[in-house]
């Protein structure tokens, strides 16, 4: 079971790794949902693994899992929601300004604007 | 009153004029004069306590295991610098009144103007050297904002530019030597460093400390050779110069070496550092105001001269010397202020400050004239005015000191730069007041009010009072600042009359020399100008350019705006810096045993593999690849429950939908298609490096989770107190609304920020350039023929009641069982959005009048409530409480005051998905979507009807 969650994590991870490295932004937003999975399961992961029984209190059990992870983990998956949303409208909005929709920046916009500058610096 | 709150008093000063500003320039002068006033009064109320020898302090511990206190001290000196700040700082606040436009911001200008004068105040009253760094800071930072005050101006941007880089640089070094000072002393606080003489000469490290703190001190008070920032401050308006640089900002530096003066002075390096310094910043500065044209430049420069005549005094370390120092600040910040007022209505009333287009304004203003004169002829050293007498102390001083084995070098010097100095002041006088009248000023130049008048006339008065009767009216305030100084009492004796000695000889000489140096003025400007000469500001721009140069070059060769190939080299870091670790690492193997797999995780994970894999390989159509991500979210919430997470799972479920509705949605605007556009090598190397990525990734998980926890986790805790504490059983929600109720109540407002940004920028991008795009948005594909189906309707109709109740169920079990306020949040959200999906969000919103914005800000504070209803009982932030209520009808149950803070999360969480799906429909409503009357397309009773 270990061998197949962290073999699962692995290859969530390099999805998300590889689709964030392309040059498009939905394919970036994929791939930050791809990456967010793999950590959400990693930090889940660290309470170690344990098969019915949840972390909710009940008379005679005697084995429980570690809440503590899946509270963190919980946030953590709406927080990502929040961080995918600002993403996405800022690739709709760089999409809407500039025409397209590239993430890296032309060097033509990277060198700074000497038509702005009056004082020399 | 206590230093700390004269310290504090500027500060809430600074509040008031962005809230007064409505009602007038007048009020918010006025409150601005009275928090000066009240400081002022608070602290000349200890005046005789200081004049009896004690020290006033207050002392407040903030960071005592860094030894930073907010400690605070009155002594004599503080006390001089803070009656000069504080008092002048009264005039100016009246002068800038009366001289700014009505085009300036003034409240604005006075609020930078109270925030120089609480640093100031702030410098002068610390009794710890971390305080004091931090207030010195806050003068570099002020005064920018104060010499950038007239930001249309280029000069005056540059400016302050110029003097922010130069004090902020020099106050770099000085936190370097103000630590080692520290260190050596084993304290910061200045009472304790001011025993510790010493220890502090005698340490190896004593030289750079000393060299840092120079640094820091020489650049603030403009010695040479950074002497050059404060001519280009002169763009600021003139209220701020003859505040910052007559009685402030440029003494500060001063202050600095006279209140270490006692343990720092007295050596070899000391003298010669400090006092050659001086000599060279007082004789040469001296020379350039000769030429200069500009009043404001003239005075400047004068300034500077001053400067390093005071520097050149405390350099010489002599007990006399600290004395004349001590008198000369009082002096030269009497006079030099009123020039400064003088050439500021001068500029004002005549249009220019150009020595070359005035003169003969004597009989145009005459009352101008008679101030700027008396101030001016202070400034030259003539008797009976104070700076004649602190210019013969002055020489007296330098006629006992031996530079080098010499005895001569200092006092011809000094009387070089005596004799410069009356020639600058006396043109000032003539050039500018006295010669023929002129028909060609850019105005009428006319006596200004007596707003303008009232400042410099009240200096003059005590120049002139100062120089008649120094016994009476400044030696105390010089005696209390010149034992603090030198830490012995001083009972100085000041008088116009010392018999002829060398000092007077010395001093005709200057007053003979300057007047003849007058005369030569015109021939030599024509020299001078024909000789090059070093310029500052050249060299400072020279060498900015090249700092930027490089940092541009640098940043250049590693980054060229590709985010692809900055996140490539940050994985590969990422993993060599886990294979390092764990290479030196304890790893003892896998200590745990495996679990069992049963058919369904393996179905499962292969069900992951393939939908991974075919996700990966069909990304570039975007649809599809949505279509393959919410099913390995699926397969993520199914692992959740497999493995004891409920809440998780159920989390994880509910967030797929709003995610994938969002999603959909954004894809409505961006292409459906991603163009290859890298090439093949490109991506292999990319699949190598995600590839390389994944492995260390799942590796490393695997290690953590077959090897046994290096000690017991927190979660035992957790686990036992869960119910007697928290009083639920459901631990994942007890920890997220009570053990770490913090991290939760952070959370939630991070995801209401969120939502709020995404308003934001929706409404920022319909109102520009992509608002007009969106307008005339041409859809790239057909619309659906039956957009608002029947089906659909009716069944989220009826979904809705029963979401919403399952809403409210799993609230309110959260406490016990799987659910909670994000989980509900959640479900009452995707019930909403099936509305709004099933008859469009126009036709949705038009029924409904609930505020989302209000939902955010109603979490937050509900959850704080709860947070601070604690407090009531005693109890720290957010601890809760639970009892058990029995209603007629229904069970017993528990009532939480978690529940309080679960309804915060829930009304967020509602507030935050529904307004981030609404600003993503705004964006859809401005392509000119066509909103329904009717909620479904086909409606079969209004047909039957029709029929």
């Amino acid at each position: 079971m270990e061998f197949l969650l962290s073999s699962a994590i692995g290859v969530l991870t390099a999805a998300g790794v590889y689709l964030v490295l392309r040059l498009r932004t939905f394919a970036v937003v994929l791939g930050t949902t791809m990456l967010s999975y793999a950590i959400n399961v990693f930090l889940f992961s660290t309470g170690r693994l344990v098969v019915d029984a949840p972390p909710v209190l009940r008379y005679g059990a005697e084995t429980y899992t570690d809440p503590l992870p899946q509270a963190l983990v919980l946030t953590a998956i709406v927080i990502s929601f929040g961080m995918t949303a600002v993403v996405v409208l800022m690739a709709l909005g760089a999409f809407l300004e500039g025409g397209d929709d590239r993430v890296d920046m032309p060097r033509a916009d990277r060198l700074p604007d000497h038509r702005a500058g009056d004082d020399g610096a | 009153m206590s230093p700390a709150l004269i310290a504090l008093l500027p500060f809430i000063g600074a509040l008031l004029p962005g809230l007064l500003i409505r009602s007038g320039r007048d009020v918010a002068a006025i409150s601005c004069g009275t928090a000066t006033f009240i400081a002022l009064l608070g602290l000349c109320l200890h005046i005789p306590a200081i004049m009896a020898g004690e020290v006033i302090t207050a002392r407040f511990e903030w960071l005592p295991s860094l030894g930073m206190n907010a400690n605070f001290r009155i002594d004599g000196l503080g006390l001089l610098f803070g009656i000069l700040i504080l008092g002048i700082g009264l005039l100016i606040i009246t002068y800038a009144r009366y001289y700014l436009s009505r085009n300036d911001p003034v409240g604005l200008f006075y609020t930078y103007l109270m925030l120089f004068q609480g640093a100031m105040i702030g410098i002068v009253l610390s009794d710890n050297i971390l305080l004091l760094l931090v207030f010195w800071e806050l003068t570099s930072l002020s005064s920018f904002l104060l010499i950038g005050y007239w930001r249309h101006l280029p000069e005056g941007r540059q400016g302050a530019r110029i003097a922010l880089t130069v004090t902020a640089l020099g106050g770099l070094a000085m936190i370097a030597g103000m630590l080692i000072l520290g260190n050596i002393a084993g304290s910061y606080d200045i009472s304790d460093i001011l025993q510790a003489r010493e220890a502090i000469q005698a340490s190896p490290l004593y030289v750079p400390a000393l060299v840092l703190i120079l640094l820091g001190a020489f650049t603030k008070s403009a010695q040479f050779p950074f002497h050059f920032w404060l001519p280009h401050a002169m763009a600021a308006p003139t209220p701020v110069s003859a505040y910052l640089h007559s009685a402030t900002m440029v003494k500060a530096g001063l202050f600095l070496l006279a209140r270490l003066w006692p343990v720092l002075s007295g050596t070899p390096e000391w003298f010669y550092l400090v006092a050659t310094t001086g000599l060279l910043t007082m004789v040469s500065a001296a020379w350039i105001a000769i030429f200069r044209d500009d009043l404001k430049s003239l005075l400047a420069f004068s300034t500077v001269s001053h400067l390093g005549l005071i520097t050149m005094l405390l350099g010489f370390g002599t007990q006399g010397a600290a004395v004349a120092a001590m008198f000369h600040i009082v002096n030269h910040a009497t006079f030099k202020a009123a020039l400064f007022m003088t050439a500021g209505i001068i500029d004002h009333e005549a249009g220019t400050r150009s020595i070359s287009r005035l003169g003969g304004l004597r009989r145009l203003m005459p009352i101008t004239f008679t101030i700027g004169t008396l101030a001016a002829l202070s400034m030259a050293g003539v008797p009976p005015l104070n700076g004649f007498l602190t210019k013969e102390m002055m020489l007296q001083e330098t006629t006992e000191a031996v530079w080098f084995g010499n005895g001569t070098v200092l006092y011809v010097f000094g009387t070089l730069g005596a004799l410069f100095s009356v020639c600058y002041s006396l043109r000032f006088v003539t050039q500018v007041f006295l010669g023929p009248e002129r028909d060609d000023y850019p105005a009428h130049p006319h006596d200004p009010g007596f707003g303008l008048l009232v400042g410099p006339a009240l200096l003059v008065v005590l120049v002139v009072l100062i120089g008649m009767f120094p016994n009476t009216s400044a030696a105390w305030l010089v005696a209390a600042s010149s034992s603090a100084v030198t830490g012995v009492a001083q009972d100085p004796h000041f008088a116009l009359w010392h018999g002829v000695n060398l000092a007077l000889k010395l001093s005709l000489t200057a007053i003979l020399g300057g007047l003849l140096l007058l005369a030569l003025n015109p021939g030599m400007l024509a020299m001078r100008d024909a000789v090059w000469r070093p310029d500052g500001k050249r060299a400072f721009d020279a060498i900015t350019r090249g700092a930027t140069g490089v940092a541009r070059g640098f940043t250049e060769r590693f980054t060229n705006g590709s985010m692809s190939r900055a996140l490539g080299a940050l994985s590969m870091t990422i993993v060599a810096t886990g294979l390092w670790a764990f290479s030196t690492g304890r790893y003892q193997g896998a200590s745990r045993p495996m679990l069992e797999v049963g058919v369904v995780p393996l179905t499962g994970w292969i069900l992951l593999m393939v939908a991974t894999a075919c996700m990966v390989a069909f990304h570039r159509l975007r649809i599809l690849a949505l279509v393959l991500v919410s099913i390995i979210g699926l397969i993520v919430s199914g692992t959740f429950i497999y493995l004891s997470a409920p809440d998780l799972a159920l989390t994880q479920i509910s967030v797929e939908v709003v995610t994938v509705v969002l999603l959909l949605l954004a894809l409505n605007f961006l292409p459906k298609y991603t163009i290859l556009d890298s090439a093949d090598r490109k991506r292999g190397l990319d699949a190598f490096v995600a590839t390389v990525t994944g492995l260390g990734f799942g590796a490393l998980s695997y290690c953590i989770m077959r090897s046994d926890f290096a000690f017991p986790p927190i979660s035992g805790y957790m686990l036992e107190n869960s119910y007697k504490l928290g009083g639920g059983s459901n631990v994942v929600n007890v920890i997220l609304v009570d053990f770490r109720g913090y991290d939760t109540f952070g959370e939630i407002t991070v995801l209401g920020i969120a939502a709020l940004t995404i308003f934001a920028l929706t409404e920022t991008l319909l109102a520009g350039a992509s608002g007009r795009r969106l307008r005339n948005w041409v859809h790239d594909s057909l619309r659906a023929g039956d957009r608002h189906p029947m089906l659909l309707v009716v069944v989220t109709r009826l979904i809705l009641p029963i979401s919403l109740v399952v809403g409210l169920f799993i609230f309110l079990r959260g406490h016990n069982s799987p659910g909670g306020g994000f989980v509900a949040g959640l479900v009452v959200s995707i019930a909403l959005v099936s509305q709004y999906m099933a008859s469009g969000f126009s036709w949705a919103q038009e029924r409904q009048s609930i505020n989302y914005h209000a939902f955010i800000g109603a979490g937050v504070i509900a959850a704080g409530i709860t947070g601070i209803g604690a407090w009531f009982a005693g109890l720290p932030f957010l601890t809760s409480t639970y009892g058990y209520v029995k209603l007629p009808g229904i069970e017993e149950f528990e009532l939480a005051s978690a529940m309080g803070f679960d309804l915060g999360v829930f009304l967020c969480v509602v507030g935050a998905v529904m307004l981030g799906l609404n600003s993503l429909t705004r964006i859809a409503r401005q392509t000119g979507a066509t909103v329904n009357l009717e909620p479904m397309d086909v409606d079969p009773s209004k047909e039957a009807e029709h029929r």
